[in-house]
């Protein structure tokens, strides 16, 4: 009955991937790109011993294969590639129509069964889509290629970067290259070295974000605290260098530790919370040594700032050589610094 | 213009005519980088510049150098993945000339802001056809011309190309296939790792 269907060739030519099941069961006739993919052994065997029926879970027998029509069938073929075949069933006198594709599987299926374009039929949008596969991976890889360039030549340009992009502050970077400078100009100037008392507590229980505003705030009163001559650096999390060009009284150089030490103790809101922090302070001059070396000045002023430490915190230390001969192991136990307000 | 046009002429002349010949036109142009990127997008007269020097320093004309830049991108080992993309246009080269008309727009299904000039392909009788190349890309039909002589290689195909030189405004190619099936051609699998 079936293999006498008038439109067998129209089939071939719209479907080239369909299959003709008879009352039986079995294969009847398959389409010629279908007959590309199969051998011609599987005219007569049963189609539920060809194509492996994944979903629906409920379809169990040909019988049920003819009363899904219209229902996506997920099939596999029951060869050594279990491909994936799309396909929807339609019954046809007591025997069934059912038109297949490879959808998703399509790429590996056209190296698999060495398919040509001839294959398709020419409404069948899968050429299209091969083209946009291996086009949009090309275009893909190109723009990897442009973003990894990107990415190298950010890095490169954050290396070179002279700005502590938090605070808007110079970074270490910035500031051993002017106090280099100072140095070689033979500049009087002093290096303060401030780190901030109780900032680790602010991130421990109100986050970063807390403890990146109170970095930003003081920046703010560094900045506005010294002369736009002056430079002021972040050095480490929470430490600061200020370099005061051509200020060496150190009776001058301590009001203005002390200042800036009295404005850090400021309460500085926060989301409803008040945080409280201090800073130590320790100052080294360049007219202490002939001639000055930009280590050595940096370590002398960290040996002032941990004497400051040592004595209580927030407070301000000169250098001088007695501080070298003292026991320089850090103070412990911070005291909590958040108090909520209200 | 977009930067796979200029990718793509950086590429001709690197691999046609060396890398030194190469960074010796950027080094002239003076363009504070020594290489195009594909995905970003220049001023037409970066690339206009380019092609210049590049005529001068090959002492070959401007037509010519950019045949040969049609003819490279289909043909060159280094663009297989481009002429590949054009034998999806069609199984046969008269299937190809006929899919023209639709390049532009399979260009910017692969990349969206990529604008080629408009193709469209008349048939004057059976073997006989006339492509005309829109004019927003100066030279794009000489570009053509090296892109259709390669492809019809490519398939195997005889074909006798002219352009058409009264027509001022547009490039317009005269395409007559003598021999459709005149060689093998090359082969072109649809799974990639085999093409």
């Amino acid at each position: 009955m079936l293999d006498t269907l008038p439109n067998a060739r129209v089939l071939d030519t719209l479907c080239p991937m369909h299959v003709e099941v008879d009352a039986q069961g079995a294969i009847a006739h398959i389409g010629p790109t279908l007959a590309q993919v199969l051998d011609a052994t599987v005219i007569g065997k049963p189609f539920l011993d060809v194509f492996d029926l994944v979903r629906p879970q409920a379809l169990r027998t040909m019988g049920d294969v003819r009363a899904s029509c219209g229902v996506p069938l997920h099939l596999r073929l029951r060869d050594c590639h279990r491909t994936t075949l799309k396909g929807v069933a339609v019954a046809h006198g007591d025997g069934a129509v059912i038109n297949l594709s490879f959808g998703i599987s399509i790429v590996d299926a056209v190296g698999t069964y060495s398919l040509t374009s001839r294959d398709f039929a020419p409404t069948d949008l899968t050429i299209e889509m091969l083209y946009l596969v291996e086009a949009k991976s090309a275009a893909l890889e190109e723009s990897l290629d442009l973003n990894t360039r990107l990415q190298g030549a950010m890095i490169a340009a954050e290396e070179q970067a002279f700005t502590d992009t938090l605070t808007g502050l110079k970074n270490r970077r910035a500031m051993d290259h002017v106090m280099g400078r100072l140095i070689a100009l033979n500049a009087r100037f002093a290096c303060m070295h401030v780190d901030l008392d109780y900032f680790k507590s602010i991130n421990d229980t109100l986050g970063h974000a807390a403890g990146d505003h109170v970095l930003q705030v003081v920046a703010r009163i560094l900045v506005e605290e010294t002369r736009a001559e002056d430079t002021v650096a972040r050095v480490g999390g929470d430490e600061f260098v200020l370099l005061i060009r051509e200020m060496e009284d150190p009776a001058k150089l301590a009001k203005i530790a002390d200042r800036i030490i009295a404005r850090l103790e400021e309460p500085i809101p926060f989301n409803g919370h008040s945080c409280r922090i201090s800073g130590s302070a320790g100052t080294s001059r360049s007219s202490q040594y002939s001639p000055p070396a930009l280590d050595e000045m940096l370590h002398h002023a960290d040996v002032a700032l941990y004497a400051s430490k040592r004595a209580g915190r927030g407070q301000h230390t000169h250098f001088s050589p007695e501080l070298l001969s003292l026991d320089l192991s850090e103070p412990t136990g911070e005291r909590g610094a958040v108090h909520p307000d209200g | 213009m977009h930067g796979l046009m200029n990718r793509a002429l950086q590429c001709f002349l690197r691999d046609t005519y060396g890398e030194e010949t190469w960074a010796d036109i950027m080094q002239q142009a003076d363009l504070g980088y020594a290489s195009f990127e594909s995905m970003l997008i220049y001023e037409d007269e970066v690339t206009f510049q380019v092609l210049d020097l590049a005529t001068q320093a090959l002492g070959k004309t401007r037509d010519d150098l950019l045949e040969d830049l049609g003819t490279y991108l289909v043909s060159h080992k280094n663009t297989q993945a481009l002429r590949r993309l054009l034998r999806f246009g069609g199984v046969d080269f008269l299937e190809f000339l006929h899919s023209l008309d639709d390049l532009p727009g399979r260009a910017r299904l692969a990349v969206p802001d990529l604008a080629l000039p408009t193709l469209e392909l008349r048939e004057l009788d059976d073997v006989t056809f006339s492509l005309i190349c829109g004019n927003d890309v100066p030279g794009f039909g000489h570009v053509m011309m090296g892109v259709l002589r390669a492809m019809a290689d490519d398939y195997g195909a005889l074909a006798f190309l002219e352009l058409d030189e009264s027509e001022l405004s547009h490039g317009v190619l005269r395409v007559s296939l003598l021999d459709e099936a005149f060689s093998e051609g090359r082969a072109f699998e649809l799974a990639r790792s085999a093409g």
